[in-house]
């Protein structure tokens, strides 16, 4: 841990859904620049976690402070305005738009606060800077293509792409490499990240690929049954006896039935 | 704005049926102000069904219009066809306004039968008040222009077109706005609306309040253009499942397409009673009928298709 103060500090959160624990005092200090992957079995707790950040479930208890302002309460769309987006683990995009009217559409709404949005979605400043958007996650070539003839992997960057164009501070990515082919999966997340850290975006990624894990994060958060059972560097994370027993070791035997 | 082509060529259709409206007879004249008047209800639906959802009770801000000019000339005695216009804007809009907060938490049928629920309070309202009206209705006075009273239906014609034009074109400026174009997009995924940073439910309501502006504004044309309003042809559930038939007929293309559309139907009508007086309704359903079956995107698509091979050659 190094001395910057932390952008996010979560303290204490608690979710239940009947009897199921899905988060039962979760704390993080988030500082900013970090790139942390998420780890755990499925059930563990991390998409919770991640949805009670964006503000899709409410804690049942604990606060989330982002830059200083107390988040629990907050809508979605209040939660993005105030500095942090997600992406999405099947991809959330509009499917009969073309990609250009995706990453278009989601700018024109991140540029307009207010009665802008009377503004003409249509204009200068915007086009230009949705095409270096595309530029920037090479999705140029699928430009005009309708949403629901792309790939997975081409999704996947659009989804992202559509996230970060409101300019976050934070950023959530729920298994961005999820469904996407094994060849994809590297290429993918260089531009992800590359970009991302271009930006100096703090990224929280949900991932299962330990490999992806190794290769890209700075620090590793373990859940099991809703609880924060190991936060360490990768190496010693993976190295961790609790990880392996239920994190990976789970994985592996999942797996394994599922043949 | 005005660079905008479709507005180019709604004004440009203002002037020329203003002018054309001096010469033609009476009773074509008559066909175009109720065409007219009904195209602003039908450019309202539009605006929702762009978004996917489609009001089966408009006939309620279409009636409350129609009825706030009646009740405006039977009580207060006034005449001045802005001021009717103007009341009956606020009143229908006011009202869609509350009624927004409510339907704008509903979807698809839900959405349509909830309107209608709405238009048929009104209705049993209207035809048990004695004090409004009862099954009769009220008879509407001549309307007068800043204590003008013209003679004939001229002045009132003009006034239609021009109200007509103006509200096209602030239609098309909002579909053009980023709010205006969160159309496909809210019927694709609401979710990831919310999380680019928007509220589904506040882009509907404001389409909703948009739409019921101009229904009350067409019902108060309707109301001034006829000289009568009653609740059986003007808030009755037939009166809504019109205005959705007119809205198909013209297909949301563009929102030259109500005024087109609109005035088709009335010709179409007044032919088809004309031809077979115990049956006219037969033609108008077929004729909705074929629309779906063979042109989907309604009259707007011929419009589209005869400017597309005009330009080509």
């Amino acid at each position: 841990m190094n001395a910057t103060h932390p952008i996010l500090t979560v303290k204490g959160l608690e979710k239940s859904f009947g009897a199921v624990t899905a988060a039962s005092d979760v704390n993080l200090d988030v500082v900013p620049g970090e790139i942390i992957g998420i780890i755990g079995a499925n059930g563990a707790g991390k998409t919770t976690f991640v949805n009670m950040v964006t503000g899709y479930l409410q804690p049942d208890a604990g606060s989330i402070q982002f830059e200083g302002r107390e988040l629990v309460g907050f809508a979605p769309r209040d939660v993005t305005q105030a500095g942090i987006s997600r992406s999405f683990q099947v991809s959330q995009v509009f499917s009969t738009l073309s990609v250009y009217e995706n990453v278009l559409t989601a700018l024109a709404i991140a540029r307009s606060p207010g009665l802008d949005m009377l503004k003409p979605m249509l204009r200068p400043d915007l086009e230009a800077r949705c095409d270096e958007v595309l530029a920037r996650y090479q999705i140029t070539d699928y430009r005009d293509h309708t949403v629901s003839t792309l790939s997975q992997g081409v999704r996947k960057l659009l989804d992202i792409a559509m996230a970060v164009v409101s300019e976050p501070r934070i950023l959530l990515l729920d298994e961005p490499t999820s469904g996407v082919s094994v060849e994809e999966k590297f290429d993918l997340m260089d531009i992800v990240i590359g970009a991302l850290r271009e930006d100096n975006v703090t990224v929280l990624f949900i991932e299962h690929d330990m490999e992806i894990v190794e290769r890209y994060v700075s620090r590793v958060v373990a859940f099991y049954q809703g609880k924060i059972i190991c936060d360490e560097t990768p190496a010693q994370a993976l190295a961790d006896p609790a990880v392996q027993e239920y994190v990976i070791g789970i994985r592996a035997d999942a797996q394994a039935e599922g043949g | 704005m005005l660079k905008d082509r479709t507005v180019q060529v709604v004004f440009a259709g203002m002037l020329a049926s203003i002018v054309l409206g001096y010469f033609i007879p009476d009773w074509v004249m008559n066909q175009l102000m109720f065409g007219f008047s009904r195209a602003l209800a039908v450019l309202g639906l539009m605006v929702l069904w762009r978004t996917g959802l489609v009001s089966f009770g408009h006939a309620f801000y279409y009636g409350l219009g129609a009825y706030a000019v009646a009740l405006l000339d039977i009580y207060l005695g006034v005449s001045d066809a802005f001021v009717r216009l103007a009341a009956a804007v606020v009143v229908a809009g006011g009202v869609g306004w509350l009624a927004g907060f409510i339907l704008r938490n509903y979807r698809d049928i839900f959405f349509a039968m909830l309107s209608l629920a709405l238009s048929m309070v009104l209705y049993g309202i209207l035809v048990k008040t004695e004090a409004l009206g009862s099954t009769d209705g009220f008879a509407v006075s001549v309307p007068t222009f800043f204590g003008y009273k013209p003679e004939g239906k001229y002045a009132l014609f003009v006034l239609i077109c021009v109200v007509g034009a103006f509200s096209a074109a602030g239609v098309q400026f909002y579909l053009n706005s980023t709010l205006g174009k969160l159309t496909t997009a809210i019927r694709d995924n609401e979710v990831r609306v919310e999380y680019l940073g928007y509220s589904v439910a506040q882009a509907i309501h404001v389409k909703y309040v948009i739409s019921t502006c101009l229904t009350g504004a067409a019902g108060a044309m309707t109301a001034m253009a006829l000289g009568q309003v009653d609740p059986d042809s003007m808030v009755n559930w037939t009166a809504s499942g019109e205005l959705v038939f007119v809205t198909i007929l013209s297909g949301p293309g563009s929102v030259i397409a109500p005024f087109i559309g609109s005035t088709v139907f009335e010709l179409l009508r007044t032919y088809a009673f004309e031809l077979v007086p115990h049956a006219w309704q037969l033609i108008v359903g077929g004729t909705l009928l074929t629309i779906i079956l063979f042109l989907p995107g309604g009259v707007w698509s011929l419009v589209e298709r005869f400017m597309g091979t005009g330009k080509k050659t």
